[in-house]
Formats: C-alpha cells, structure tokens, sequence
C-alpha cells in the first residue's frame, strides 16, 4: 500500500495501541495534522507544548502505558525540552514527536529550525532523526520498544517535513524489535538471589527500602508479600510511595530529607537493607558518609549504572524488580522454618515506637488554616481510586506526608527533576486516562502558575481536574531554606503581591472557582469543589510562614533531622 | 589510573557526539579517543583513554554500555598487548641543526616525509613515552607544528597469554 509518512506514522502508532496522543500543531508537522481525521486516535489539543509531555507524563504513569506527544519543529520543539527532562528523570517511558525542516534544509539555520537532537541527547533514553520514510516504521517500533522496556524513558523521534509528505510502499512490522546493542537484563543471577536471600534470614534489623522501579515494574505485590510474611519493615522514597499501602503496620513512612523519624532513624540502625528499584538519591541518604552505616546493602535494579553509583553494594542484582522479588519470595517459600518475627522482635518494637513517637506532626491552630490539616481533611472527603498529583515544593512535600496511598500509580509527582508546573498537565492526562475517578492536583500558588494555561485545555476536553492550591503567596519551599539557612533573607520569594485572584480567573475559563479563607469552612466548601462536575480551583488561603518538617539539612545526616 | 577503553559502536550519525557528551555531561575526563570503521560494515571502534578511581571507571564502563548504540565496551588496560600512538610534526632545521635532527630521527626511527629548505616534517609511532620523549628532544630546534593520533591499543591474544 503506498502511504504518505504522515499516515505511516498513525499506522505505527495504531500498532503500538496508542489511543490519545497530545500535542500542537504548526508547519512541520501539517501534514500529520491533515491525516489525523482519517484515523480512531484520540488528540488533545493543549495550549503549551510543555503541557503536552507532561499530560503524555502523566497518562503514563497513572496507565503504565507510552505516553505520546507531538509538536512542530523550532519553538514546538524546544518547548517540550522540560518534559522530556522531568520524564527522563523519573524514568518515565514516553514517545515524543517532533517535525523537523525539510531534509534538504537541515543545517542551514532554516525557518524555525532547531537541533532538537542535540539539545535533547542528553535527556532522553535515546533520540532518531529519520532520514528516510523507508526508515520510519522501524524507528518507530524501535522508539516504542526503548521507552518502554528495560529502564524506562522518553524517547525523541524527529521526522524532516518532507518525509511526512513522501509517499512510499508501506507494510506493516510483524516482527519483534532487535538490537544487538540493547538488551536489558530482567532475569536476576540465582547466585546473587541465594546470597541476598541468605543475608535476609539472618539478619536481625532487615528493612525494605523501595523506589519507582518497583511501581514500574508491578511489582507490589511480590513486595507486598515479602514485608507481610517475612515481618520486614519498609519504607519508600518520594517516587515509590503507593508501592505498599501507607495504613499497615510495617510500613515506617517516606525516607529522606522529608521523610519520617522512624524511616530515617531505621535505615540508620539497619543490619540488612534490600533497596529494590530505587537509586541512594541525594535527597534519600543525605550526607552520603554517613547513610545506613551499619548495613549490608542489597540492591535491585535493572540498570548497572544505578547500582555502585553512590554508594558500596555487598550484593548486586541486575534485575527486574518483579522477577527478583519473586525469585526472593521463592526462597522464602522453599525456607519455611525461618522464624522471622522471632528473630526481629526486637528491631520489629523499635519500629514501632519510633513510629510512635514521632508520627508525621503538625501545630494545628484554631483560626489559621495549616496546610497540613487541609489534606488530612481531603483524605477524609476523596473515594480510595483517587489520582494525586502535585506541583513542586511544599505542597508536593505536604502532599507526600499527610495523604494516604493504598494503591501504586495514583501519585503522580516530579521528583527527580523537581519540575514546578508539572502537577496541572499530569492530571490532565491522568484524568484523561480515568475519565471517571476523582483527579486532584495539590499546587502551590507559584507552581500553578507555570502552566495555568492548561485550564483551556481541562474545558475544551471536559476533565473535572481539581486543583487544590495550598496559597501562602509565597515561593514556600525557597523561603523555608532561606528562613532555616540563609538567615531569614527572604530575597525574592514573595509572591503575593500581584497574585490574580484565582476564583475570578478559573470563571473566566468557565471552571469552578472556589475560596477558603475560615477553616470553619473547609470541610464543606472542599466538598462542594469536588462535587463540582467541571475542573475547579479551590483557593485555600493557608499560614504564609508554615514548614514541612521533619527536614534533614542539606549536607547533614540522616540522623540529625530537624523536628518539630 | 589510566585505563583503555576499547568499544565498539554502530556506526551512526551521531554517536561520536554521544559518547564524548557522556563525558563531559558526567564530569569524567578524556584523554585520548580515536575511532575508525572495522572490518564489519556499520560498526565502527573506539579507543579511549581515560583516568580515575576504580568506582569511577566502573561507572564510565556502565555508562557507555547503557548508551544505545553502544555494543560491546572492554577495559583493555590489564591486558594490552600493543599500544601505540602515531605523531607528525614539523620541525625547524637550518644547516646548523639537521645533521643532529636526522641521528635522532635515526635512532628513534622515525620517517621524514617531507623536505625543505629549513624544515623537516617527521612521522613515528610508538607508545605516549616515546613519542614524548622525542618531542622534548625535538623543542629544543623549535617544534612548528605537531599533530598527535591518541592511543590505538590491540588486546593480548589468549594464546601469548599462556606462554
Ligand atoms: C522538593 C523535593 C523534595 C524531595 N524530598 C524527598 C525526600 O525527602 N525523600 C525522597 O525519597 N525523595 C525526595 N524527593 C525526590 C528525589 O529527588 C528523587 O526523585 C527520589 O528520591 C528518587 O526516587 P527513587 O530512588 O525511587 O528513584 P526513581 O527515580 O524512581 O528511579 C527508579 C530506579 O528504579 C530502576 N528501575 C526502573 N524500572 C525498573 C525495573 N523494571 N526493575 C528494576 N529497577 C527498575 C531505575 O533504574 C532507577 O534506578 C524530593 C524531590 C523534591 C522536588
Ligand atoms: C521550574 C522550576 N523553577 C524553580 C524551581 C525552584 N523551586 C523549588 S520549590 C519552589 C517554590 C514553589 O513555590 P509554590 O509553588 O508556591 O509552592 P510552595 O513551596 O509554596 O508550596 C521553587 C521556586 C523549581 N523547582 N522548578
């Protein structure tokens, strides 16, 4: 059949079983906007292309599915760069397209031309310029078959303008993707499992510590089973949180720079650490000389570079964290007479009071709305399905403390990259996905403001998003280090003074607009939001100078945490 | 340390870019790189050379194995059999100095590949500390110009190995 790259494209996409792509037209990509009509697949239509990765972002992490955006070359292009990024970081798969200039053009500073290859080398898993619409099949099934396999990651496939227009005999791939230089390790070593296993049995203060590799991989089952039948507590970082329910007994709470006394005081006192799909960020061990001292490490992950990067490994598993956690639950199986309750009593009391002792806390006020009590009372008001995402900074903080999470896939939050902006387009996408489950993005006033555009596209497309804004009317993460750091100079984190009124401006758009500014009020006015059958704001006006605690100061240990 | 990397990649537009923006996107230091096609079409070989601790090497390996296109990277140092590097440069040689430029030329064997009347332009191989050597010998008559290749490095054959 002869074909036109531009419909190549949406017959490999139809392969792939995409059925919502997101993006922006512009010239280098017409073409592919001209054949869209004739094919079942889904477009949204965002208002920035920054919004169309982080929505494909957001639809991939809440279906594990590709998400896959598109856009025109030039500033089309160079705008998706953040996405990419916060993706990349987050090992996120993704497909992003962008038109390029015509073939015979490329080089010569062309009209919205930019090396998008270039720019974005090092932040995609790997990136292709087609340079043949006999190759382009190919390249897609190889983009698809990266983003998603191994590590996952965004993927970046540029196609020149005229091999869109080009017509060419098309058949479709029926055979599986190879590449001689890319094949991802799943099945762990026995050996390496045996050994791991064995440091398990005899451990006396084993923990779980566990990362997004594990929500990648499903895998929280296998991990559920270990913890609850090996009696080993667990703890996560920012990316694993959902891997296992935050209400049962073992789990100790997130680690790290935010997280709880009982996570950080216990991967400080561990004799045996399992780390499975996580990667010792620098925000998870704090001072690096002085993380888990006393532990032998066993780390699962699927890519080598994770492992031995930033700290020493006793046992190495180059692994899916699905198939080692399996092959680890086999041993316990096969090992039946391990009293494991028995022989981590001890460890199992401490824990348990640490938990105790110092839960996630806050000063609650009679009149004040604290940020903290907002949430609790939205957990209180949301079904258990409900899809969370975050902007960056404290609301992202707040959000990880005091939500609960039952379920993998239902957080959505930039961690590696830290990306303000991130939470409204990542909804959308989520929401995109589950049509019918509550989506709320938790925002800061500032983040919100990064991508408030994407209120237009929650309208057009009928996605009752809801936007929880924490409002301090300050860039609240920055003025809590400069309060804590940098002696109380608050340098340009103020940002109140010309701040829209959010309610008039969600009207504008036609969404709901609602105000908090008496906690007498909150419980029904948070309700009524919700309850709203449009994407709403709801302004919550809360303490401008409230902290997330506790914080481990940058540079300190684990152990020096500040509490409240 | 210095460690020789041998890796052999798909020869793509593009890939030298990768390789050598893992190094510097990472921090890691290059000393020499060198790439030349190989028997196999598509495929092209790279030796490079590098420095530091054990833990960073051991990243940089794992780094360029992750990279796509990528096939196959070896750390040759333990085992290089042969490792020589190839040097041109041009030297200035008036009346007074040639006769003495052409005994080093000599004892060091070198070729001259090119005349003129108060030039000479020489070619040798060898390994870093030879052709260092020379070059120093060769400053003192006032080096022009000079071009280096970077390390090319062959493993021991497992057969030499046993002998
Ligand atoms: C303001 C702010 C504060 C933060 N504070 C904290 C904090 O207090 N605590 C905290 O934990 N984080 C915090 N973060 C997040 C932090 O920056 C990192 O993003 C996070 O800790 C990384 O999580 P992770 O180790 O689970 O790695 P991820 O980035 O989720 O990486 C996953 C790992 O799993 C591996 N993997 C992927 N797929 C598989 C598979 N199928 N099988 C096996 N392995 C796989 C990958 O190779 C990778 O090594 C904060 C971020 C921000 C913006
Ligand atoms: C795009 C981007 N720019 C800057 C930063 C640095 N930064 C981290 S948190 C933060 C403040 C966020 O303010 P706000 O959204 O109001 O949230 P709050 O911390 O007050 O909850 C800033 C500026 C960032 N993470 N991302």
């Amino acid at each position: 059949m002869q074909l036109m790259g531009a419909e190549i494209l949406f017959e490999c996409l139809g392969q792939e079983k995409v059925d919502v792509i997101f993006g922006y037209p512009g010239g280098a990509v017409i073409d592919i906007y001209h054949a869209l009509p004739q094919y079942p697949i889904e477009h949204i239509l965002v208002r920035h292309e920054q919004a169309a990765v982080h929505a494909a972002d957001g639809y991939a992490r809440a279906t594990g599915k590709v998400g896959v955006s598109l856009v025109t070359s030039g500033p089309g292009a160079t705008n998706t760069v953040t996405g990419i990024a916060t993706a990349y970081m987050d090992s996120i798969p993704l497909v992003v397209i962008t038109g390029q200039v015509p073939m015979p053009l490329i080089g010569n500073d062309a009209f919205q031309e930019v090396d998008i290859i270039g720019i974005t080398r090092s932040c995609t898993k790997h990136n292709y310029l087609v340079r043949d619409i006999n190759d382009l099949a190919s390249t897609l099934q190889k983009a698809f078959y990266l983003a998603r396999t191994g590590r996952p990651g965004p993927v970046l496939v540029d196609i020149p303008k005229d091999i869109l227009a080009a017509k060419t005999q098309y058949k479709p791939i029926t055979t599986p993707v190879k590449m001689r230089s890319y094949n991802p390790t799943y099945t762990p070593h026995p050996g390496q499992i045996r050994r791991a296993f064995k440091e398990l049995s005899k451990a006396k203060r084993p923990l779980f510590y566990v990362g997004g590799g594990v929500i990648t991989s499903n895998a929280t089952e296998e991990l559920s089973w270990l913890i609850d039948n090996c009696h080993i507590p667990v703890t996560a970082t920012l990316m694993g949180l959902g891997a296992y329910p935050t209400h049962k007994p073992l789990w100790l709470g997130m680690l790290g720079m935010h997280g709880t006394f009982a996570a950080n005081t216990a991967v400080s006192t561990a004799d045996v650490i399992v780390a499975v799909g996580a990667r010792f960020d620098d925000r998870v061990t704090g001072k690096i000389s002085a993380f888990a001292p006393q532990a032998k490490i066993i780390h699962v992950d699927i890519d080598p570079t994770s492992i031995q990067k930033n700290v020493t490994v006793s046992i190495p598993v180059v692994a899916d964290c699905k198939e080692a956690l399996q092959a680890i639950k086999k041993e316990a199986e096969n090992n039946k007479d391990i009293c494991w309750e028995e022989k981590q009593n001890e460890w199992l009391q401490d824990t348990v009071s640490w938990k105790k002792e110092h839960p996630f806390k806050y000063i609650d006020d009679e009149k004040i709305i604290k940020p903290q009590y907002v949430l609790e009372e939205l957990q209180k008001l949301i079904p258990e399905d409900t899809i969370i995402a975050t902007e960056v900074g404290q609301n992202q903080m707040w959000a990880a403390q005091f939500l609960q999470f039952f379920h993998p896939r239902h957080f959505l939050t930039s961690g590696g990259l830290g990306t303000m902006g991130y939470g409204l387009p990542a909804a959308m996408g989520a929401q995109k996905a589950f049509p019918n489950r509550l989506v709320v993005n938790v925002a800061g006033d500032g983040s919100i403001q990064m991508n408030i555009q994407e209120l237009g596209t929650l309208m057009a497309y009928k996605l009752p998003v809801k936007i929880l804004i924490l409002n301090n009317g300050v860039l609240g993460m920055v003025r809590q280090w400069q309060e804590l750091f940098y002696k109380k100079n608050y340098s340009q984190t103020n940002i109140a003074e010309s701040q829209p009124d959010f309610v008039k401006l969600a009207e504008a758009y036609g969404a709901g607009g609602y105000r908090i500014t008496e906690k007498s009020a909150l419980r029904e006015t948070l309700q009524k939001a919700l309850d709203d059958p449009r994407a709403a704001i709801i302004d919550v006006q809360i303490c401008p100078h409230e902290n997330v605690y506790p914080m481990v100061p940058p540079g300190k240990a684990l152990t020096e945490m500040l509490l409240i | 340390m210095r460690h020789v990397l041998s890796v052999l990649v798909e020869d793509e537009p593009g890939v030298l870019s990768r390789v050598s923006a893992l190094f510097s996107g990472r921090g890691f230091n290059i000393t020499s790189l060198n790439v030349a096609p190989t028997l196999e079409a598509q495929v092209s070989h790279m030796t490079i050379t590098t420095r530091g601790d054990e833990q960073i090497i051991e990243q940089i390996i794992k780094q360029l194995r992750k990279l796509v296109t990528v096939i196959k990277v070896v750390d040759i140092t333990a085992v290089t059999a042969v490792e020589r590097e190839l040097v041109l440069l041009k030297v200035q040689a008036g009346d007074e100095n040639r006769a003495e430029i052409l005994r080093i030329v000599d004892i060091f064997r070198c070729k001259v590949v090119d005349v003129s009347v108060d030039e000479l332009s020489i070619e040798v191989t060898g390994t870093g500390e030879k052709l260092d050597a020379l070059i120093k010998l060769m400053e003192k008559f006032g080096v022009k110009e000079l071009v280096r290749s970077g390390v090319c490095a062959l493993k021991r054959s497992i057969q030499a190995d046993k002998v």
